[in-house]
Formats: structure tokens, sequence, C-alpha cells
């Protein structure tokens, strides 16, 4: 079984992330990186797939230059294979330029029979990459997994819902986006990490996924953003430091807000 | 002409979602409201629709919308807008919202705004508001090109407001395409949560990693208890399995909107203030008055949660007589 997994890479949860004014993007330069950890629980589901039924996994990331760092963490977790969508041509893609760059990507690998993507990103959580992403494969899409099985031809999933969750299955191949808190995503060991090393990240332009500015980019994005300022403040709230007297404090704040 | 504007609504053990009448009320504000509605829905469904402001209901109970996942609603809900032309389509932020808006993007090569907590038209033109990475900043995106307007709209953005009208309703054709069944619903599992729902709750006491253990959530009960509230809790939390994930506040968990909240031991993560910024009132207790919890609390105390939460609890059972 042949499993691709798209996940980002994505500012260190560290930085306290900005936006840019003047680009008004996410600000992505000179900030460390790391492996989303939605896109780390994604791959893990996906190791775990190949272990039990035998295969291999290809990550599939599109990024800046500095995404590299976290394709060879998810090198070293297990990734046989990844492929950095790299390309000036990609900056400023909104989720459907994302969407048609990642489906290219994987339209190119000589097979595959599952896609694992997680539900949301860290950083954008718009959450609507991965269904565009089945839509434009023409595969089945199974989201919000809890759990996914696979068995022979078919996958079958826990869907998380509001009243619990529902089982949903489809036929291979087929996309499947995962939960956070789907699983616990292994530390890389390291012989993943020495076997990380040796493997070639393969990089792809546009061009390479014969896509133009009509597909992905800014000149593409058909979601504009008009301004990006600093929300409504609340204003400065009252800060005391609590010397016994705290909870009657808190106490006086709920009379107040007629609560108690 | 007045803009219409639809609200893909949706229904949750029989009952239609908060959200969905959150999305009338913002409709009705800006043009003409109506909604879609596809399987299985209470009796009074339309009635309500039509209460909070739709005045048209499209309409289907074919058993296909409840045993295949998205595909038959993206297409019958394709079709709709083909024909109608509506200046914008309303989703909330749920499972079911976010699968069939997205499938229509890729469909129509459209585009869609997520996390939306308003919008206006102009001229056709949308201009919807964004609080971007979890509230520290406010962004306005519109939309061009060809296609429907797709809004994703966060759940809990404006207060519905039923307006008493009645709907017509318009049948809706069913997709018989058997490409629209390829993912099928075999199973619904109900998993029963105890205990006050975070949902509506007016008042609500959250408790993070600063409690240190699962036994120190009693007190934090007991503290709703007395302020009649419900518990929620971080992520961090929950990943640790102190407390069960229908807890969860946040971008990953619940959105909610109380009209008091105490964060007890939580940093305040721009995940975890995604969920519950919009409260009206905010107390947060830290022992680090660094803590960005702080930025968004009226009343910010520094203190260890085990001073002064019974500090608390015994001071608000004294005002009330109880102890
Ligand atoms: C994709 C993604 C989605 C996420 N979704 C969510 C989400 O939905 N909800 C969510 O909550 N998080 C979410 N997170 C996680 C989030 O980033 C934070 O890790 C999490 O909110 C931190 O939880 P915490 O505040 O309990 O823990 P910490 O950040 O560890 O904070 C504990 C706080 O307790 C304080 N403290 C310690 N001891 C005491 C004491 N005795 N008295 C008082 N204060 C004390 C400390 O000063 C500290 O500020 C998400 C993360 C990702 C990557
Ligand atoms: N630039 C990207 N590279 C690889 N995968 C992505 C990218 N953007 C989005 N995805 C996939 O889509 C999921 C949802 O992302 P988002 O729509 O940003 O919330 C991610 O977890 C990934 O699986």
């Amino acid at each position: 079984m042949h499993v691709v997994v798209c996940g980002k890479v994505i500012p260190d949860s560290s930085v306290t992330l900005e936006i840019d004014p003047d680009a008004k993007r996410m600000r992505r330069t000179d900030v460390p990186h790391e492996l989303d950890p939605a896109a780390a629980s994604a791959l893990e589901e996906a190791l775990r797939l190949t272990e039990q039924h035998g295969g291999s996994v290809t990550f599939v990331t599109m990024g800046i230059p500095d995404a590299s760092v976290g394709i060879r963490r998810a090198l070293a977790m297990g990734a046989s294979a990844a492929v950095h969508l790299l390309d000036d041509a990609f900056a400023g893609s909104d989720t459907l330029g994302t969407a048609k760059a990642l489906a290219a990507a994987i339209r190119q690998q000589p097979r595959f029979d599952l896609v694992v993507c997680a539900t949301e990103s860290s950083d954008s959580y718009s959450g609507i990459v991965p269904v565009q992403v089945a839509t434009l494969l023409g595969v089945p899409a199974l989201t919000f997994a809890k759990q996914v099985f696979v068995d022979g031809e078919t996958v079958t999933i826990h869907r998380q819902s509001e009243e619990g969750y529902a089982v949903v299955t489809a036929a291979l191949p087929a996309l499947v986006t995962t939960t956070s808190g789907i699983n616990e995503p292994r530390y890389p060991q390291l012989k993943g990490i020495m076997a990380a090393r040796k493997i070639e990240i393969q990089q792809r332009s546009a061009a390479d996924l014969s896509l133009g500015p009509d597909d992905v980019g800014d000149s593409a994005a058909r979601e504009r953003v008009l301004s990006v300022g600093a929300p409504p403040s609340r204003g400065a709230g009252r800060l005391i430091h609590d010397e016994g007297d705290g909870g009657r404090e808190i106490a006086d704040f709920l009379a107040q807000a007629g609560v108690i | 002409m007045a803009d219409r504007i639809w609200v893909y609504a949706e229904a949750v053990e029989g009952t239609l979602t908060s959200t969905t009448l959150e999305m009338l009320t913002m409709a009705t504000a800006a043009g003409e409201a109506e909604a879609i509605l596809l399987g299985s829905a209470p009796d009074d469904a339309v009635g309500a629709l039509g209460a909070y402001g739709a005045r048209t209901v499209y309409r289907s109970d074919d058993p296909v919308f409840d045993e295949y996942l998205m595909r038959p609603a993206i297409e019958a809900v394709a079709h709709l807008v083909e024909m109608h032309h509506p200046s914008a389509v309303l989703f909330a932020s749920s499972y079911a919202g976010r699968d069939v808006a997205a499938g229509l993007s890729a469909r129509f090569g459209c585009g869609a705004i997520s996390d939306v907590s308003g919008f206006a038209l102009l001229n056709g033109r949308v201009e919807a508001t964004i609080p971007a990475l979890g509230g520290s900043y406010v962004a306005k995106s519109t939309l061009v090109g060809a296609g429907p307007n797709l809004l994703l709209v966060r759940p809990k953005s404006v207060e519905a407001n039923p307006v008493g009208g009645t709907a017509n309703v318009e049948p809706v054709p069913v997709p018989t395409d058997d490409d629209v069944r390829q993912v099928r619903i075999v199973d619904r599992v109900a998993v029963p949560v105890e205990g006050p729902q975070l949902e509506g709750a007016k008042n609500i006491v959250a408790g993070g990693r600063g409690l240190k253990s699962a036994e120190a959530f009693h007190m934090l009960h007991e503290l709703a208890d007395l302020i009649g509230g419900a518990v929620g809790a971080t992520r961090a939390v929950v990943d640790a399995a102190w407390v069960p994930y229908s807890m969860q506040i946040g971008q990953t968990g619940k959105t909610v909107k109380a009209d008091v909240y105490i964060a007890c031991g939580i940093s305040g993560a721009i995940q975890h203030l995604a969920g519950m910024k919009s409260s009206k009132h905010i107390v947060a207790i830290n022992t680090d008055a660094q803590a960005p919890i702080f930025s968004v609390a009226d009343l910010c105390v520094v203190g260890d949660v085990f001073q002064v939460v019974p500090q608390l609890i015994e001071e608000i059972k004294k005002r009330k007589g109880l102890g």
C-alpha cells in the first residue's frame, strides 16, 4: 500500500505568529520552523498503517526553503520519500491553489492507495484543503478520523461528530483527514535520523507540475485580503497579586457581573 | 433586488444547531435569507428556519443525504447554486459545513473564506471579517472571480434573533449519480457526555495544566456548581487524559461565549483563546504575570490556583449563606 501524507511545515510553536502588514500575510521568514504537530499525527497514522499492511509513505509539502527542517523530521520518523513543492510561483496561494499543487504532485506519484492529511493545519486552520484535494483527484474523502482501519480494498474510519462518532467507509484509493489527538506521534530514533540523511528530497516547481499563474500563487488566489488590523481592544484588565484576598476580589467581580 | 443569502442548515440530535440560527440572523441583516436543509431533521425544522428569517427553505429528506457522506449534499447544493445564483452561501465551521464548502469550492473552482465572524455585501462583492491567529488580528477578505461566495462562519459570532416569519418550501432535486455514493455512513454511535454541557452554559470554569492533576478538577466542578456553570479545559489536559475531549475549548474543541469565563492555570495559547475570547467577562488566575491569558482577561489574578480557587469557593459560600 502506498500512502501519501500532505503536511505543512510551520513556524515553531515558540514563535509568536505575526502578520506582515504590508504583505498582509503571516510572517514566515527568519523564524525557526518545525513539522506541524497536526501533520506529524497524520504521518504517524500513515506509518502505522503501512507497518500493519506493508507499503511505504511519501511526505508532500508545499512551502518555503526552511520547510526542509520539517521534511527531514518526516523522513526521520519513517517516510521513505519526500516531495517539496518549492517555487516563488507558489507564494500567496489560497486554499484552492494549494490544493491544486498538492493534487498535481500526488498525481505524479507512480501510484497511491491512500492520502492522509490533517483535518487542519496549526497555523492557518482553514481546514478545507484536504477535501479540495480529494475532489480534484476524484477520490472519496473521509474526514475527521479519530481512528483509521484499512482492510483489503476498503478504508473505514471513526469520524468525529457532534454526538459521538460515525463509522464511515469507502473503497481505495481515498483521502482521509485525521483529527488532533488521534495518536501520539513517535520521536525519530537515531537510526531513522541517519537513514533520513541519505534520502534525497525531490523538489518540484510549478512548471514541473504543469501549473501556471492561473492555478497557483497570488495571481490565482480567489481570496484577497483587504486589510489586517488589531482587534477591538477589550481595554486593559485589572491586575492584582493574590495576597490571600484573590478569592474575595473575584467574588466582588462576579457579584458586579450579576453571577452571584 | 435584495441579495439572496443562503444558509446551509444543520440538525444535530433532533434540533437545528445554534450556528444555523446565528447564520440566519447574519443573513437576514445582509439581505434576504434562505436556507437549505438536507436529510433527516426535526418536524418543526422548517418552521424554526422561517421564524429565524428564512423566506424559502430548499428541502429534501431523501435518505441519500443521511446514508452517504458529503457528496450528495455537495451535488445538491451545486445544482441549486447553478439554478438560483445566490449572492453568498453560509456554512457553519462544523464537520458537515467544512466538507460541503470545500467540495463546492473545488467543484466551482472558486474561493471560500474560513473562520468568518461577520460579513457585508457591497454590489455583490463580499467583505468578510476574520479573527486571524486566535484573534490577535482582525483581517478583512473578499472573493474574486466566478462562482458562488462561500463563507465558513465561526460559531457564536452573533446572537441568534427570531424575527417570526414563515418559510416557503422548495423541493431539492436529489442527485442520482452513483458517483455520489462513494462514502457510506455505516453507523452512528452516540457517546454520552456527563454533567452540564459547555454549549449553552452561561458561565464556565476552565482548567489547564496549572492544575497539575485530574483530581484538582474537583474544585473546578465545585466552583462551577456554585456559579451555575460548566467546566471546560485546555487541549493540554485533554491530551493528558485528565478530562474527556468533550470538555476541550479552543480551535480544535468547542467555541464558547460565556457570561463569565474563569480560566484557572491556563497559559492562553492562541488556539485556546480562539475558543473563548469572545466571552463577556473573563477572569484569569495564573502564577505567571506574563501569561498571555491576561491579555484577554478583565480581572487578572496573579496567584496560585490552589490558594485562590478554594478562597473563592469559601467566599461565594459565605455570601450565599451556605457556609
Ligand atoms: C493544531 C492545534 C490545535 C490546538 N487546539 C487547541 C484547543 O482547541 N484548545 C486548547 O486549549 N489548546 C489547543 N492547542 C494547544 C495549545 O497550543 C496549548 O498547548 C494549550 O492550550 C496549553 O494548555 P495549558 O494552558 O493548559 O497549558 P500550559 O501552556 O502548559 O499552561 C499552564 C499554565 O499554568 C500556569 N500555572 C502553573 N502552575 C500554576 C498554579 N499553581 N496556579 C496558577 N497557574 C499555574 C503556568 O504559568 C502556565 O501559564 C492546540 C494546538 C495545536 C497545535
Ligand atoms: N502547504 C501545504 N503543504 C502540504 N499540505 C498542506 C499544505 N497546506 C495544507 N495542507 C494539507 O491540508 C491540511 C489542512 O490545512 P489547512 O487547510 O491549512 O487547515 C493540512 O494539515 C495538510 O494536510
